[in-house]
């Protein structure tokens, strides 16, 4: 124990002396988040707060188009702009002035579809009343007319996200409905000479989100509940760059050939370092949490809320830190210099964060890289993360998450131990 | 007759995948209480004969008794009885020599108020007393030596390796090491010790082994070898005659 004391005690001072480390391990995650988040918020806002300017090319002119421009300003996130320097829009300029990237999408009517719904659906209507004999005027007379498919076409700026784009298309589809429905009703109002509000056209099925925690704790998951673990998560894994490179410096500076020599147990060499950034994984992870809890709300950020235990919370980053350790005991074993292990540990960090889900949800992934982010330590983090954050998760829930994160830093360590005895055997 | 501090029995090292040894088969015997130097060129097997005698490393074949005790399944017990001085300056630069000093003795099992003891005799016999609260990375290359001696004697070892513990350091701080090496001699720790100073080691090794290409060709106290060469006045005159002029450069 004495010896461990001693191994971690040293590890401790080398880390404190060590100024860009402890910049990389603490300030760097804390500015990470605060900026990330601050972005995302702030984005967020601005879509629900600034218009976007739509081009609307007019070539109908009647009802219906005047009911959709109108249908499309009451949504309030769009400015639509029939004109440009004074002239009409027609299809080719909207296509030239998105193309140009001047505006992310327009869209252009086509020509005669007022008329065209109005027929179709008065004809529809027409024949439901003479159907139910109900049309006073010509009995079992033909009127079918074949209309074509009315086409409202969407024009996006090339660089526009498709998630961005999926929103818009869902929303005119949606409206599109709502307004043919509405022509529909107000074709039976006039055949059966009603009143205007004859019909109840309010909807009667509505859409509510509904927690499913139930009658617990409410957490509303937005930027700040995903981005305080995820960045948590990083900030914790880049401590395989200090970790790495002391261990390369140990091998580099002889001091590895006298821990060798030394009548102690490896495992005290090594738990002394253990101690040490298990330590600081906590600590970073009380960092955040306090800049989430009580920096946020002054910023104009919704405060870090949390539904399960923090108790889980801090075990989570427990394991994840030794997951993490295990990673830059393996790259520290086997990179030669620090010029490698640096640039590889900060990479490999990036690249298990993009797969373990801690920039795209992994449901949005492909199918083959939801696989592979079911195998990185990133993501049972996140996973074990979101358990305890968003879904009130227990001890038992994490379990899983937990026991992934042991065996990775096992597998890692013993690779590690394996590596450095083959390498001495020249 | 006496159990010796060291033996070897037919050691070897041959690179992994190769046929290049390092060190050929080798028998080695070492007494209590002698110096011995392994002199070589660069490349000759020293540094990686010191590695397997001291445990780092192990052998292809053969095996190696400290006090009769192999390495196998004593091993903790053995390395209590050993100090290593690399030819690195195995130190933490950004630690202060105390610190060093506090960690590696601690690593030996040395007590906390034992430990403080021998820190400061060794820090005041090295003249390095009012310099312990300084980094290492500050110190010249001289005073690195001297810290670098103090971390693989701390704990009194029995049987000394040093791998070049002079080299590069100024003549002041050169015989501060000898002396102090002559002193543990002189309480009883065996040394075992690498150099290319011919006269360092004419005037320091109670005996002799020339290494070259893995493989022992001369052995015997200073003035034998000497005196076996008709020619020669000089260790290094006999070393040359032994080694030759060649350049040992390959990579």
């Amino acid at each position: 124990m004495y010896k461990l004391l001693q191994a971690t005690y040293k590890e401790f001072l080398l880390l404190k002396r060590d100024f860009g480390g402890l910049i990389i391990l603490f300030v760097m995650p804390l500015i990470l988040v605060v900026a990330v988040t601050l972005i995302q918020n702030s984005t967020f806002q601005q879509i629900n707060e600034t218009k976007i300017p739509v081009l609307l090319v007019d070539n109908d002119g009647g009802e219906l188009s005047k009911s959709i421009a109108t249908n499309l300003e009451k949504n309030g996130a769009l400015e639509l702009l029939t004109k440009i320097d004074g002239q009409l829009l027609n299809e080719k300029k909207a296509k030239e002035l998105v193309l140009e990237g001047l505006y992310q999408m327009a869209l252009v009517l086509p020509k005669d579809l007022s008329f065209n719904l109005a027929q179709k659906v008065n004809q529809n209507v027409s024949k439901i009343m003479t159907e139910f004999g109900l049309d006073e005027q010509e009995e079992k007379q033909d009127t079918t007319l074949l209309f074509e498919k009315q086409k409202i076409k969407i024009i996006f700026d090339p660089a526009t996200q498709l998630a961005y784009k999926n929103g818009v298309r869902s929303s005119i589809d949606k409206m599109i409905s709502k307004i043919e429905t509405a022509a529909i009703y107000t074709a039976f109002q006039e055949a059966i000479g009603a009143e205007d509000d004859f019909f109840n056209v309010e909807e009667m099925i509505v859409i509510s989100e509904v927690n499913p925690m139930g009658e617990l704790k409410e957490v509303k998951p937005d930027a700040v509940q995903h981005n305080v673990p995820a960045w948590t998560l990083f900030a914790i894994f880049f401590i395989i760059l200090p970790l790495s490179i002391t261990i390369v410096k140990e091998k580099n500076q002889g001091t590895f050939v006298r821990l060798k020599s030394f009548p102690t147990r490896p495992s005290t060499l090594l738990g002394g370092k253990i101690i040490v950034y298990l330590a600081i994984s906590l600590l970073q992870f009380t960092a955040i949490l306090l800049v989430g809890l009580f920096l946020f709300p002054y910023i104009g950020l919704p405060a870090f809320n949390v539904s399960g235990s923090y108790l889980l919370l801090y075990l989570m980053a427990l394991f994840i830190g030794l997951a993490a350790i295990g990673f830059g005991i393996l790259i520290g074993t086997v990179a030669s210099t620090t010029e490698q292990a640096a640039p590889f540990g900060a990479t490999s960090v990036v690249i298990l964060a993009a797969i373990g889900g801690v920039w795209v949800p992994t449901f949005l992934m492909p199918e083959t890289m939801q696989v592979f982010a079911k195998l990185t330590p990133m993501n049972w983090g996140l996973s074990g993360f979101y358990d305890v954050i968003l879904r009130n998760g227990s001890l038992l829930d994490i379990l899983p998450e937990l026991s992934y994160l042991t065996l990775f830093f096992i597998i890692l360590t013993a690779i590690a131990i394996r590596y450095d005895k083959k390498k001495n055997e020249i | 007759m006496e159990t010796p501090i060291l033996e070897t029995v037919c050691i070897s090292k041959k690179y992994k995948n190769t046929d290049y040894y390092a060190v050929k088969p080798l028998d080695l015997r070492v007494e209590k209480k002698e110096i011995v130097g392994f002199l070589g060129p660069n490349g000759a097997g020293k540094t990686t004969l010191i590695s397997m005698l001291s445990g780092v490393l192990k052998p292809t074949d053969g095996k190696v008794l400290i006090q009769g005790l192999e390495f196998k399944n004593n091993k903790q017990e053995i390395q209590k009885k050993l100090g290593i001085v690399p030819q690195e300056y195995a130190l933490y630069p950004s630690l202060t020599a105390l610190e060093n000093l506090n960690y590696f003795g601690a690593m030996y099992g040395l007590k906390t108020k034992d430990l403080k003891t021998k820190i400061e005799y060794f820090l005041t016999e090295m003249g390095l007393i009012d310099f312990r609260n300084k980094k290492i990375k500050t110190f010249s290359g001289g005073m690195k030596r001297r810290v670098n001696l103090i971390a693989g004697i701390l704990h009194n070892p029995q049987l000394l390796y040093l791998d070049e513990p002079t080299v590069g350091v100024d003549v002041q701080s050169k015989q501060v090491i000898l002396d102090q090496l002559h002193k543990l001699n002189a309480l009883g720790t065996t040394i075992i010790y690498t150099s290319h100073h011919m006269v360092e080691a004419q005037e320091f090794c109670t005996k002799v082994i020339i290494i070259d290409t893995g493989t022992i060709i001369a052995k015997g106290t200073p003035s034998d070898l000497i005196s076996s060469i008709p020619s020669a006045n000089t260790l290094e005159e006999v070393y040359l005659k032994h080694t030759g002029l060649k350049l040992r450069d390959h990579v």
